[in-house]
């Protein structure tokens, strides 16, 4: 079937006036799909002051950048984003629309793409244009298996993980930005308050190293271990799901399908057993070490470095030695 | 005020089994359980958790609402028996979970929740753990134009409105919605409680409807907006060198010269 329209991205700002690293890496991954389909990108941007951001998102090779700049965006509230953007996507409907596997993506595409009755394929790890179509890989079954899958309708929607698409070179020259008019609405929902729990000096999914606990830490004591090396080695501490039940370790820290995604240089698993529910979330990681007393752990399978021992002996001695050859 | 509760629940092949026991096929395009026993999707018991909860503190009536080929009764008792008041089964090979996506799962739940009556509140897990998607709650509440909340860690109902606690990736939200509405529950609500021997047993009392296809009059095969072309079996598995010595504490030194030999750190 033939089919018609742009490749949109959906950007969102980190820290306030930055694009976030998730919509640059987008703007690769727009790229090539443009290219492969002969049509041009195109990068929508919503919120509150958000004239720098899209300036920069300008630098980084979309054809073009619409700005929904408008005092009702600055905090997310899915009605208001969800009908500032809808009158763009009717329109002029676009091939595709992507968007980031996060917060915000998870929340507003679903809304947009049942809205226009679109087809949605949400945690992406893949997309790729073949034979004209574009074709979206997602893990199913908590990692167990990996479909391909592709909208049947002419506008295709997807929410991509982080480190799917590579961030380009920005250019000297950048695109035109394009106000676009915001219709505002008055919400059915409403925002009564937000409450930051986590340390965002480093967050999880930008740390270049991840020091993690599972189950057999036992308790909060241990986790202050792993606060220890995590420091030591520039990282962050995360957790499978049952530390975050037991409330050894906040909910901001658990990594896996329902958690974090995170792809460091290098991931450290101690006491984790390695169910695919929490391999999804970080077997990206450029080295992954695992310390389980179980020499059977399928954690170890998935490990390019394992000690089978008990952590409370393991690790003590692996941070010393770390500290010491530091200090050379 | 006592409201009624709707909340929609899957049955799964049960996420926590090993890895060996999901086949993948990859010729029928279908993940094949071996071994493991269906159960229901562990957020949509979080959600009847969350619907319980708000039973106890301000009144509810609550029915559980399940869509699939072939549902276990056993499963289906046992949550029941947790604290809802009635339920309901979809049921027939039309509604094979491998032959849905989300919009067509949507339209089949708007159909049968239109069959129940009124009701004040939708509850759904927040995914699947089969599909992990995480549509069917917002295309629900699109089809049946309510107003929507994703990823509640608290539910409460005050005063003809919904209250959420909403989970953010560095914290929390606090939303509120008007009645009716749909809401879709995290796993930070906690687990469902585990029902007595003797409410098991006075649950098989309580009204339980079981639908076809023929009694909805939705047709799903038309309905899909999203096709898999292929499944395959994720390759995961790196050469692991196991750093030993002759006591764990000796290895913990040993992989941290390791790690500094190889660059890794
Ligand atoms: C729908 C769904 C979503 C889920 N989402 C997530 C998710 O996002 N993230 C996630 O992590 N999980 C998730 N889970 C849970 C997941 O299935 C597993 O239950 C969980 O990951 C197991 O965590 P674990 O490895 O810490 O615990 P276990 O599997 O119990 O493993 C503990 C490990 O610790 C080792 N150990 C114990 N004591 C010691 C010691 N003293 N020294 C060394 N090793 C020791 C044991 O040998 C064992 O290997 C999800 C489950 C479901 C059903």
């Amino acid at each position: 079937m033939e089919r018609s329209g742009k490749i949109m991205v959906l950007a969102e700002t980190a820290k306030g006036d930055r694009p976030a690293s998730i919509s640059l890496e987008l703007m690769g991954l727009g790229r090539e799909l443009a290219d492969g389909l002969g049509t041009s990108l195109s990068v929508v941007i919503l919120g509150s002051g958000v004239g720098d951001a899209a300036r920069e998102l300008a630098r980084y090779g979309p054809d073009e950048v619409l700005s929904l700049d408008h005092p009702s965006l600055g905090a997310y509230n899915p009605d208001l984003y969800k009908e500032a953007i809808l009158g763009l996507l009717k329109s002029s409907p676009p091939r595709a629309l992507l968007a980031g596997h996060t917060s915000l993506g998870q929340d507003l595409l679903p809304r947009l793409a049942f809205s226009l009755d679109c087809g949605l394929v949400t945690d992406c790890v893949g997309v790729k244009v073949e034979g004209g179509e574009i074709l979206f890989i997602r893990p199913v079954f908590g990692g167990n298996a990996l479909a391909v899958q592709k909208a049947t309708t002419d506008t295709a929607m997807a929410t991509v993980r982080a480190r799917v698409g590579e961030v380009p070179a920005p250019s000297a020259t950048p695109c035109e930005v394009r106000p676009v008019e915001v219709e505002t609405p008055a919400p059915r929902l409403e925002i009564k308050g937000r409450e930051i729990i986590e340390d965002r000096e480093c967050p999880l999914e930008e740390a270049p190293v991840v020091v993690s606990g599972g189950r057999g830490m036992g308790g909060e004591e241990g986790f202050s271990q792993l606060r220890e090396l995590a420091s030591l080695l520039g990282g962050a501490v995360g957790a499978s799901r049952p530390p975050v039940d037991s409330g050894w370790a906040p909910t901001t820290c658990q990594v896996g399908i329902t958690g974090k995604v995170v792809a460091p240089d290098l991931y450290i698993a101690v006491a984790i057993s390695g169910s695919t529910q929490h391999l999804s979330g970080m077997s990206e990681a450029g080295k992954i070490v695992a310390i389980n007393k179980d020499p059977d752990a399928y954690i170890f399978k998935v490990s390019d470095y394992g000690v089978v021992g008990d952590w409370k002996q393991v690790l003590p001695s692996f941070t010393a030695a770390l500290r010491e050859t530091a200090r050379d | 005020m006592s409201v009624n509760i709707i909340v929609c629940a899957k049955q799964v092949p049960d996420p926590e089994g090993p890895p060996s026991s999901f086949e993948v096929n990859e010729a029928e395009r279908r993940v094949i359980p071996r071994g493991i026993p269906p159960v229901i999707n562990p957020f949509d018991e979080n959600a009847l958790e969350a619907a319980i909860r708000i039973k106890e503190s301000s009144g509810a009536f609550i029915t559980l609402l399940s869509l699939g080929r072939s549902l276990s009764r056993a499963v289906i008792l046992k949550a029941v028996a947790s604290g809802a008041d009635a339920s309901m089964l979809v049921e027939g090979d039309a509604f094979d979970p491998s032959g849905l996506d989300a919009s067509a799962t949507a339209s089949l739940l708007a159909a049968a929740i239109e069959k129940i009556g009124p009701c004040d509140l939708i509850l759904c897990g927040r995914q699947a753990a089969d599909t992990n998607a995480g549509l069917v709650g917002l295309g629900l509440a699109a089809i049946l134009g309510l107003p929507a909340v994703t990823l509640a860690q608290k539910v409460e109902v005050v005063d003809g409105r919904v209250r959420v606690e909403r989970v953010l990736p560095d914290g929390l939200e606090v939303v509120e919605a008007p009645l009716p509405a749909l809401v879709t529950v995290s796993g930070e609500v906690g687990d469902l409680r585990y029902p007595s021997l003797q409410a098991i047993k006075a649950a098989k009392a309580l009204p339980q409807t079981v639908l076809g296809p023929e009694d909805l009059g939705v047709d799903p095969s038309g309905l899909r907006r999203v096709e898999t072309v292929a499944l395959k079996a994720p390759s995961r598995e790196r050469n692991c060198k196991l750093v030993e010595a002759d006591t764990p504490e000796e290895a913990g030194r040993k992989l941290a010269l390791t790690l500094r030999q190889d660059k890794v750190i």
